[in-house]
């Protein structure tokens, strides 16, 4: 019984953090959008169609939505790979932001909902927490 | 009311969009040279951000990249030293600007600036000054010393300067940018950000600081209201100090940081916001400083020398300054106090990100996404030209 209600409350403990941990869609946007201004918006421009060669379209971008692992592994730990974006190619180098987790999650679900992008997942802190470098 | 509402937006339509432009461009106008007589090699390659450098000799470089790298490089040769201290990188943030102690030669230390946390108070960070002592047997850093930490920490990205230079009166300048915090910092002596500042070679504040003994000032700064300066040299024929700052969008300036004084950021500016709003109708302003020239468009300016050397033809006692924004060195001629003029050296090279002149006299460059690259007469043999 002792070993039942520590599980328990363990479990729950668990769940509870889980819970609060992933905030809501609009709040994660709205915090995206913050995150967007201060460490995107100078390449990728105010309406994330980015600088056509230089720095990479992020509205209606076909490589975004086919590759949204990678995308958040370019986030987290940058990206020096040459990519090809709506039939254009970039061969720039995007370094480590040294974004949070948190405030990556917070960035692609601003990005993935915004210039006439939806994505109907939200991306999660876990999703974002088990990206690996080469994902 | 609808009705109302949209009749004043109307009238106040044309006047917005006129504030919203962009202010005039500032001459001289950028010009590419008519004649290239030079050309450059790769001295050190593959590099990311190579943010600071300095020589040891004219084959030895102790240079910085950005993601938190100290770089021994003899004859191209790279060997990582260790030691340094946490690197907090945070946009524009990270391992910054390196030096040579004035009398390196002799007791082998160093300066850097980095972005930092060295109060474990998960509040982000803020630029700091270390010291150490350069020990190439081992490759590492030995006597670690922080030397300044910039006050609070915080999570903006933007802004945290920074380069070290030396005058030839014992004192070491640094620069803190304003951390993304216009408001807040660099009008205000009694915290950190938006200044210059002055400390003896030890770490040490001079008692001759222009703000020393006022109440709960900053005591180490020496001028103030600068936005966010990365590119300084110490101008030795005119005993003075030479720096640049980023803009906003447009008003990219050149001062001379003079003792005390306030250089008016962001109270005075000739840029508007990166959004096209403006943050202040004033140029001009009693008690602040003019710039000596501003770059409207903006460039973005990183990485500031002086050319004394007979090595160019022509290009003694120019000013070099390295463009992010459109991907070459700036040449600037002065003369009788005034720029009068611009050209692009090295077109379409990359972001440039550093300048400097080597102990020979040559114009060696920080280039993103490249390397170190010298620049060489064509008279002199080539391995590389434009």
């Amino acid at each position: 019984m002792k070993t039942f209600l520590l599980l328990f409350s363990l479990s729950s403990t668990i769940l509870f953090f889980t819970v609060q941990k992933n905030k809501p869609l609009k709040e994660s946007i709205a915090d995206g959008e913050m995150i967007y201004n201060d460490f995107c918006l100078q390449c990728h421009l105010p309406n994330g169609k980015g600088v056509e060669g230089a720095f990479p379209a992020l509205a209606q971008a076909d490589f975004l939505f086919k590759n949204i692992d990678r995308s958040i592994a370019s986030l987290k730990y940058g990206t020096q790979e040459p990519i090809i974006i709506n039939g254009i190619e970039y061969n720039g180098l995007m370094v480590d932001q040294g974004l949070e987790d948190q405030e990556v999650a917070d960035v692609m679900n601003y990005i993935l909902n915004s210039w006439g992008n939806s994505h109907p997942h939200m991306i999660t802190l876990e999703r974002v927490q088990s990206i690996k470098p080469n994902d | 009311m609808e009705y109302l509402l949209s009749s004043i937006g109307l009238l106040f339509c044309p006047l917005v969009l006129l504030y919203c432009q962009d202010r005039p461009d500032n001459p001289p106008f950028i010009e590419s040279p008519k004649e290239v007589d030079y050309g450059y090699q790769v001295v050190v390659d593959s590099l990311e951000i190579p943010w600071g450098m300095d020589f040891i000799s004219e084959n030895e470089l102790l240079i910085t990249e950005k993601k938190g790298e100290l770089i021994y490089a003899v004859d191209g040769q790279k060997t990582q030293i260790s030691g340094l201290p946490f690197v907090y990188q945070r946009g524009q943030g990270g391992l910054l600007d390196v030096a040579l102690h004035p009398d390196y030669r002799n007791n082998k230390v160093i300066y850097f600036v980095t972005a930092t946390n060295t109060e474990n108070d998960n509040q982000g960070g803020n630029t700091a000054l270390y010291s150490a002592v350069l020990n190439l047997e081992d490759f590492r850093l030995d006597d670690l010393t922080l030397l300044y930490k910039a006050t609070p920490n915080t999570k903006r990205p933007h802004h945290w300067g920074s380069r070290i230079i030396f005058d030839d009166q014992g004192y070491l300048y640094f620069a803190v940018g304003d951390r993304g915090q216009r408001d807040i910092t660099p009008q205000d002596l009694t915290t950190d950000g938006g200044k210059i500042y002055r400390l003896h070679l030890d770490g040490s504040i001079p008692q001759d600081n222009p703000f020393v003994g006022q109440p709960s000032v900053k005591e180490a700064i020496f001028s103030y209201g600068h936005r966010n300066p990365q590119g300084m040299f110490f101008h030795n024929e005119k005993k003075e100090i030479w720096l640049h700052e980023h803009g906003p969008r447009g008003g990219d300036e050149i001062n001379i940081s003079r003792k005390g004084l306030n250089y008016g950021w962001p109270v005075i500016s000739y840029g508007i916001n990166y959004s096209g709003t403006i943050f202040t109708d004033k140029t001009h302003q009693e008690g602040m400083e003019q710039p000596f020239y501003y770059w409207t468009p903006s460039i973005g300016p990183s990485g500031m020398a002086i050319s004394t050397s007979d090595i160019y033809p022509d290009w003694k006692g120019n000013i070099f300054v390295g463009s992010l924004t459109f991907s070459y060195l700036e040449r600037l001629v002065i003369e009788n106090n005034q720029v009068v003029k611009r050209e692009k050296v090295l077109d379409e090279i990359g972001r440039v990100r550093n300048v400097k002149q080597s102990p020979e006299g040559y114009l060696f460059v920080g280039v993103e996404n490249l390397g170190i690259i010298k620049i060489i007469p064509s008279h002199e043999n080539l391995s590389t030209s434009l």
